[in-house]
């Protein structure tokens, strides 16, 4: 069992998928899912030393490119996101009846290939294809089976889809560059290279382009909150929860080991964007009247305060950022998908239409409930773990970081508990809300424990991803 | 050389065909015979020769780029088959052309001597100035071909001085000779003017700014599987011809040749995409979008010594992209008065292979990874960092995402609008033409250096 295995299973499984047909596509997608989420605890589960795992084939003999991939913890506790994510993803979306249902599923897997590539590529032009590559099924999730008017919908999901080509062209540019100096795309050879602070500085500029427009970054962000508010809920799922992290991943993987001098002078204006991506976002999603945009600016506040812990340069600012590119991943898909279970129900995503859900559901209550407290980085979550990590390692930087970047928990408890009172309490609502089934019980019971486990118990993953963060910090401050 | 003569030979065998009553046989005979001819091209490879004086030299790259011609041939008389069906009586002169037409490609890139080039160039530009005309009774393909014929011989015009010029300053033909004499100082300063009147009718050729005007009317107005034979092997024929006439000539450029070449492929650039984002009509559409390609390929200029293997891989991605695209865009705006964007509204529920296809092809011209055209474009910017030229990639860049715009203005019109009205049953032909071509593009993608490698 090797990770090609487990990339060339979601790239069958995708094939697969549109050749089942519509009837039977969902449950082949799952079924190949699962089997990569196997594959991928399996591989925890059995191996001592992933560097045995690395893959490293020549591809391209002009411009040289390897088909390499770098296996290590931290990008093990990513392609576990995406493989645990995208089964439970699959799974919530069994009860929507989608037009052309095997294109969508297809579509979905190889997604998951392309993130999962994105993650384990330790090959620069091979890292830049995945990364490209899973640009173009969101795309069409989004534009093909999204919400909202045709004519709006397509603007939106252009805009996204120029905006962050654009940006990764930049970083394109930037590999140029980078092979020109170093002969060769591979990690390794672009972690040895010594750069000029001139030269650092541009390339820094050009990743940081693609990253920021990724995760998003303000001023980045403005294609966000139309594109999760117009695209399917199995579209933003896979666009907060994975997707997002592509950017963050690739902050600590590439940007900040290849062009560390340029991170340390700039520190300060990066960490004043990422911080003004928290305080902003969090107090657009004070204002949303949609459900869906105002998860997409608490999104936009939380991945704020992770570009913060991944550019406070720190050792725990990075071990808490990547703690909570997970925590939030699967925060982030609960929250979306209580919100489609609702719609299903009252078929609205206004705030105001809802209302005296709780009378009639208990159950779906709780859980709700528990999501939230999650996302507002309650203790015992594994959320508040993440969180806390960061801001501790802001606070050693410079206190007043670690107070504006609070303000995340504290509006973030505001908007929140607002959002759910008016959603969930009140007087019972006209419309009937049929209780959750057992299959929506489950993808969030299975979210929630994971969040809940690891909040009590968070060390396998630290124990996981450590020793590589080790690495990269080693190398950040390489002199 | 035996190629050469194998597809004149070919091309009289057609214009024959018709006097002995062998129509129906002309499209698949030479297909076979083209697929013969590729097999006995390709046997070259590694086999340098020289032939009649050096008229004709038989090198990797003229190998490569005439078996690149062969292939595009091969798809464009696949579909004429289908296209000219409701055209007996000419169906064999159209053809014939065709075949005459790759006749002076593979003559363009194995010239030994500058006669010999010169009619190839003829010998291509001709049969592309009937075919632009070939719609008799119509007044845009009449329009089409009368503007392509005087704009392009004024074109062979300046080519032809510029011959004559740099043969005063030498006294030589020879490609070899005059290579040889350029090293030496002391040339007169006609042999530069001839060379930039050489080069000036070649970006007339491959209708690079500002010498573009007459690309997107003759794109329009012509049949669209001319537009199709005009976008994607003339144009690439025009810039191989272009690489090899400038290394042929001169070891290394003059640095005021480089810039003035930067200058040229920027503006194409800027001028193609930038018009594109306009355009209702899809082919006046793709001819901006050619524009832009045409600039980038320009850039290969820049490195010269090292671009041979990078310029086949960018010309073979794009023209096969190019046959794809136009399969679909033939097929569907066949028996429509219009071709325009509004065409496609719908193709996606109504043909969704053909939607996927021309949406591939699109892709892979906007330079979306695992598609060739990726490739190219990455292989290209590496080169031309590589050159020294950090701001024609940024160029290069900026205006790959302006493409976007126009690129997924199709295929938004294809998966997002209501069809118009049903259309007919599209011909077997075109889907093959289109499969086999999007897949020979993305098999470049997965696997670069098959072709890449070849002309190191």
């Amino acid at each position: 069992m090797d990770v090609t295995t487990l990339l060339l299973l979601l790239l069958i499984g995708a094939v697969c998928t549109y050749l089942a047909g519509d009837k039977l596509a969902s449950k082949v997608a799952l079924l190949f899912s699962t089997a990569a989420m196997g594959i991928t605890l399996f591989i925890l589960a059995t191996v001592s030393d992933f560097s045995t795992l690395n893959v490293s084939l020549p591809w391209i003999s002009s411009p040289k490119a390897y088909f390499a991939l770098k296996v290590d913890g931290l990008a093990l506790a990513m392609v576990l996101l995406t493989t645990v994510l995208t089964p439970l993803i699959l799974l919530s979306s069994f009860a929507n009846a989608f037009k052309n249902a095997k294109s969508i599923y297809a579509l979905i897997l190889f997604m998951a290939f392309a993130m999962a590539g994105t993650f384990l590529a330790a090959d620069g032009l091979l890292y830049y294809i995945f990364w490209e590559l899973a640009l173009i099924p969101i795309y069409f999730i989004a534009l093909l089976w999204g919400n909202d008017a045709i004519e709006t919908r397509k603007k939106a999901v252009l805009k996204f889809f120029i905006y962050t080509l654009g940006g990764s062209l930049f970083m394109l540019v930037a590999f140029a560059y980078l092979y020109h100096k170093a002969g060769s795309f591979l990690l390794t050879d672009l972690y040895a290279l010594q750069l000029s602070t001139e030269e650092q500085t541009w390339i820094f500029l050009a990743f940081f382009l693609a990253y920021a427009i990724k995760i998003p970054v303000v001023p980045f962000h403005t294609w966000q909150a139309d594109v999760y508010q117009k695209a399917p809920t199995v579209g933003t799922m896979l666009l907060s929860g994975i997707m997002l992290k592509m950017g963050l991943y690739s902050v600590i993987r590439w940007q900040l080991p290849i062009a560390p001098l340029a991170a340390k002078t700039y520190m300060p204006i990066l960490l004043g964007l990422s911080i003004a991506g928290v305080i902003y976002g969090s107090i657009a999603a004070l204002r949303q009247k949609d459900i869906k945009r105002l998860l997409a600016y608490s999104s936009l506040a939380h991945v704020g305060l992770i570009a913060a812990g991944c550019y406070s340069l720190t050792f725990d600012g990075l071990s808490g950022a990547v703690s909570q590119m997970i925590a939030h991943g699967f925060v982030i898909v609960g929250l979306f998908y209580a919100a489609e279970i609702i719609y299903r129900r009252l078929e609205t995503r206004s705030i105001e239409a809802m209302g005296g859900i709780r009378i009639q559901t208990p159950r779906f209550t709780s859980l709700f409930m528990i999501l939230v407290l999650a996302s507002v980085a309650l203790p015992g979550t594994y959320n508040f773990v993440g969180e806390f990590t960061v801001l501790y390692s802001l606070s050693q930087i410079n206190v007043w970081y670690a107070v504006l970047g609070g303000t995340t928990i504290i509006l973030g408890a505001y908007y929140m508990l607002k959002m759910f009172q008016n959603v969930m309490l009140g007087e019972a609502n006209a419309k009937v809300f049929a209780d959750v089934t057992l299959g929506e019980t489950f993808v969030m019971v299975v979210l929630i424990a994971f969040l809940l486990f690891f909040g009590l118990y968070p060390k396998p993953l630290l124990d996981l991803v450590n020793p590589s963060l080790q690495e990269i910090f080693t190398l950040i401050n390489r002199s | 050389m035996n190629t050469l003569i194998a597809v004149s030979g070919l091309g009289i065998f057609c214009l024959l065909a018709e006097i002995i009553n062998l129509r129906k046989a002309i499209v698949p005979v030479s297909v076979v015979a083209l697929l013969a001819i590729l097999g006995l091209t390709v046997s070259e490879f590694n086999h340098p020769s020289s032939w009649y004086y050096n008229m004709i030299v038989v090198s990797n790259f003229s190998v490569a780029f005439s078996s690149l011609f062969i292939v595009l041939t091969v798809f464009l008389i696949l579909m004429s088959g289908d296209y000219y069906k409701d055209k007996p009586s000419k169906f064999s002169d159209f053809i014939a052309i065709k075949i005459f037409l790759l006749a002076g490609a593979i003559a363009m890139v194995s010239f030994g001597n500058l006669s010999m080039f010169f009619i190839g160039i003829e010998i291509l530009s001709i049969a592309l100035y009937i075919l632009a005309g070939s719609e008799r009774l119509s007044l845009l393909s009449n329009e089409a071909g009368m503007k392509y014929f005087l704009l392009g011989s004024f074109a062979s015009g300046f080519i032809l001085f510029g011959i004559c010029l740099v043969y005063g300053a030498t006294g030589y033909f020879d490609v070899a000779e005059i290579y040889e004499l350029s090293q030496g100082a002391g040339l007169p300063i006609w042999f530069y003017f001839g060379i930039t009147m050489m080069l000036i009718g070649m970006l007339f050729k491959i209708a690079a700014a500002p010498f573009h005007f007459w690309a997107p009317d003759v794109y329009e107005g012509s049949p669209t599987l001319v537009t199709a034979t005009m976008s994607t092997l003339a144009k690439v024929v025009a810039v191989a011809t272009l690489y090899k006439l400038v290394t042929g000539l001169n070891k290394e450029m003059p640095y005021s040749f480089e810039i003035a070449l930067l200058a040229v492929a920027i503006l194409t650039m800027f001028v193609g995409n930038l018009l594109a984002l306009r355009q209702e009509n899809i082919k006046r559409m793709m001819a901006f979008s050619g524009i832009s390609h045409a600039g980038f390929m320009l850039l290969a200029l820049l490195s010269l010594t090292t671009a041979a293997g990078t310029l086949f891989y960018y010309t073979a991605a794009y023209a096969l992209a190019g046959i794809a695209a136009f399969a679909v865009i033939t097929a569907v705006t066949k028996n429509k008065e219009t071709q325009n964007v509004a065409d496609f509204n719908g193709l996606g529920k109504r043909h969704p292979i053909l939607a996927a296809i021309l949406t591939m092809s699109l892709l892979s011209m906007a330079g979306i990874p695992i598609f060739a055209g990726f490739f190219a474009k990455f292989s290209l910017f590496t080169q031309t960092i590589e050159a020294g030229y950090l701001i024609a990639v940024i160029v290069g860049v900026v205006n790959s995402i302006i493409s976007i715009g126009y690129y997924f203005k199709l295929i938004l019109a294809m998966y997002n609008k209501e069809a118009d009205d049903e259309v007919a049953s599209v011909s077997w032909v075109y889907t093959l033409v289109a499969v086999v071509a999007i897949a020979l593009n993305i098999g470049m993608g997965i696997y670069p250096s098959c072709m890449m490698d070849l002309l190191k």
